[in-house]
């Protein structure tokens, strides 16, 4: 119990309170209840004490939503398959190839991260040899767009899609695919028929595990995107940093734990219904 | 192949090697067998002698090392599981979990591309064939083991495959739910005209349900024939041993005639036996006789042709006693307990040995 609230309780409770206080202009908190960072998120306080409705942070956190989507799905259609080529290996060559998805994790990030700068970038290891053989005349220039983001992204966040995958596809019952085959389906109605529905629980925790901290990260936006691109967790982080806006900062951080949790729970009925269906 | 077209299914010279180099391992070694429409086959053998391969084989999981499979005259050796007309019960059912009752019955009709009336249709008559009908929209987990092998049954049956595959369907079910689903299938088989091919290495389900039978050990068919054949005349001694009890008598050709011969074993027993193989006067040769067709009879002391009992073991429905023949030679003979209490005999008793004429069968080995 003292271990999960000094954990994980008390810096939820700091960040709450803060996102209700005042901003103190040198960074840290002025201990004044206020609403004006909430206010903030949707609308412009202008120096008359007008209020105008200001879409900026919405469109990052529509931007937000939407890379981090375009990230969960791409790092869907790579993972599946790679998860389910593991589990058609030997014990020993799938241990093997699990260590080497996880390898990464090993390494910073931003280093990792660093290193797409240098495979996009202009002049690239990308572009070199396409120059090289004449393919493209001119740079493509990938760095510093939507597209190089979720590039980040989906790199950064593959091996939490495929862990959960390959977990479920792990405790499939081979003799059902051959059953499958045996009453008339091909391999890919086997595949949507069979393999996919089964493996839905990895797939779903796995959307979860790369959707979530998608929404919040900031070292791909910041790197690959140039910053300019800004995502919610870059947001947050400027609030933190340059800005010296920390109750904002908490502000959008709670909003974002809010769409989290809410997805989180919808989620969580539907399992419920289907286990329940399921019985 | 004029001959492979009259059967529902005809395996050719079939071989099946799995791995290769000095640690492969040949599970089928130049098998053939024909097997004819409508009929209830059985694969025969203990664990590792083929008769699974063989099966998956002809359901085209697994591509033979040679030979040829013929279904109905067709080739289908190298055809895709779902592109043959066969269908197979798995010994662990295989029901799919996230299915209902009526789709995991429905699903090969759907792969098919059936419209969804016809398969409405079909698979409430095939619920009705094995008396399910009251658990249409169950899930598998739902269902106790007895449940789920008689909808694994309809999954299969739904299509109407040319040829059903059983895999020791039964061996997961207790001995009374086992012993009512062999007279279930044996009438399923009869009613729904479908050639059944069926692995066990359960001789009781074997002899009791099979038209004919396959005896299997070590990649290789021992001896293909009706129940009665396979207990009554076994041709080896693995058939003789495998199926029922045995007694494995060395005895000697005293004299041939014709296609009888006439054999002498210790303790002045004398059978007469047709003869198998190429033999002649003064060979050893093994015979064997079931326990149950030696009828004992109580003998004095000095009555010739009499023995000692060794042992007795009383079993319920019958009484085994070892007889000492020699001082190494024993018999193992079964008498049923018509009377109350223990057996006829005790330990120690003398007894003589009688047996009919042809109840000892002269073995190739």
């Amino acid at each position: 119990m003292v271990v999960i609230g000094i954990f994980m309780v008390l810096p939820m409770m700091i960040l709450v309170v803060f996102s209700f206080l005042e901003a103190d202009p040198y960074g840290g908190v002025e201990p004044v209840f206020s609403l004006e960072a909430y206010i903030q998120i949707l609308y412009e306080i202008d120096f008359d004490d007008t209020v105008v409705f200001n879409p900026i942070y919405l469109n990052i956190i529509a931007r937000s939503v939407g890379l981090a989507l375009v990230a969960t799905f791409g790092c869907l259609i790579l993972g599946f398959p790679v998860a389910y080529f593991i589990t058609r290996q030997s014990p020993r060559n799938q241990n093997m190839l699990l260590y080497l998805i996880t390898l990464p994790f090993w390494t910073n990030l931003l280093i990792r991260t660093y290193s797409w700068i240098l495979i996009l970038a202009k002049n690239g290891v990308v572009e070199q040899p396409l120059l090289a053989l004449g393919i493209i005349d001119d740079s493509l220039g990938m760095m510093y767009t939507n597209g190089a983001i979720a590039i980040g992204l989906i790199y950064t966040y593959l091996p939490l899609m495929v862990l959960p995958i390959y977990a479920s596809l792990e405790k499939l019952d081979f003799r059902l695919v051959e059953a499958a085959h045996d009453l008339y389906a091909g391999r890919l109605k086997v595949m949507r028929e069979i393999i996919v529905p089964l493996a839905m629980p990895g797939i779903i925790a796995g959307c979860i595990l790369v959707f979530v901290p998608s929404l919040g990260a900031f070292i791909a936006p910041d790197l690959l995107g140039g910053g300019k691109k800004l995502m919610l967790g870059s947001l947050i982080q400027l609030q933190f940093s340059s800005s010296r806006n920390w109750p904002f900062g908490s502000a959008i951080a709670v909003c974002l734990l809010a769409l989290v949790m809410i997805s989180l729970t919808i989620q969580a009925r539907s399992a419920g219904k289907r286990r329940a269906m399921e019985g | 192949m004029a001959e492979a077209r009259s059967n529902a299914l005809s395996v050719c010279n079939v071989v099946k090697v799995f791995g290769s180099g000095p640690g492969a391992v040949t599970a089928l070694n130049d098998v053939s067998v024909n097997i004819e429409a409508n009929e209830f086959f059985t694969l025969l053998g203990p664990s590792g002698c083929g008769k699974t391969t063989l099966l998956r084989l002809t359901a085209g999981f697994e591509q033979p090392t040679g030979g040829e499979i013929f279904l109905f005259g067709e080739e289908i050796e190298n055809l895709p599981p779902h592109h043959r007309p066969v269908n197979t019960v798995f010994q662990h059912y295989a029901l799919f979990p996230h299915m209902t009752v009526t789709e995991n019955i429905g699903f090969g009709l759907k792969m098919l591309k059936w419209n969804a009336s016809d398969i409405q249709a079909r698979v409430s008559e095939t619920l009705a064939l094995v008396k399910m009908e009251a658990f249409a929209t169950r899930k598998p987990a739902q269902m106790s083991g007895g449940q789920q092998q008689r909808i694994a049954l309809a999954r299969a049956l739904a299509p109407r495959p040319k040829v059903l595959l059983l895999d020791e369907p039964l061996s997961a079910l207790d001995l009374k739910l086992r012993q009512a689903m062999r007279q279930e299938l044996k009438t399923l088989q009869r009613e729904t005209g479908i050639t059944f091919i069926f692995v066990t290495h359960d001789q009781e389900e074997a002899l009791t349900m099979s038209d004919r039978i396959a005896v299997m050990s070590e990649g290789q068919i021992q001896q293909i024939g009706a129940p009665l054949d396979i207990y009554e005349r076994p041709l080896n001694r693995f058939v003789a041993d495998f199926i029922g009890d045995t007694n494995f008598i060395t005895a000697r050709i005293a004299a041939i005639s014709g296609s009888k011969a006439t054999c002498t074993a210790g303790g002045g027993l004398s059978f007469s036996t047709p003869m198998v193989g190429e033999h002649s006067k003064g060979d050893t040769v093994t015979l064997a006789l079931r326990p149950e067709k030696i009828k004992l009879k109580a003998a004095t002391a000095r009555a010739k042709g009499s023995a000692t009992i060794a042992n007795a073991t009383y079993l319920g429905t019958d009484t085994t006693y070892e007889i000492a023949l020699t001082r190494d030679v024993m018999v193992t003979a079964r008498d049923q307990n018509i009377a109350a209490g223990m057996g006829r005999f005790n330990a120690g008793d003398r007894v003589s040995l009688e047996f009919a004429a042809g109840s000892a069968r002269m073995l190739t080995d």
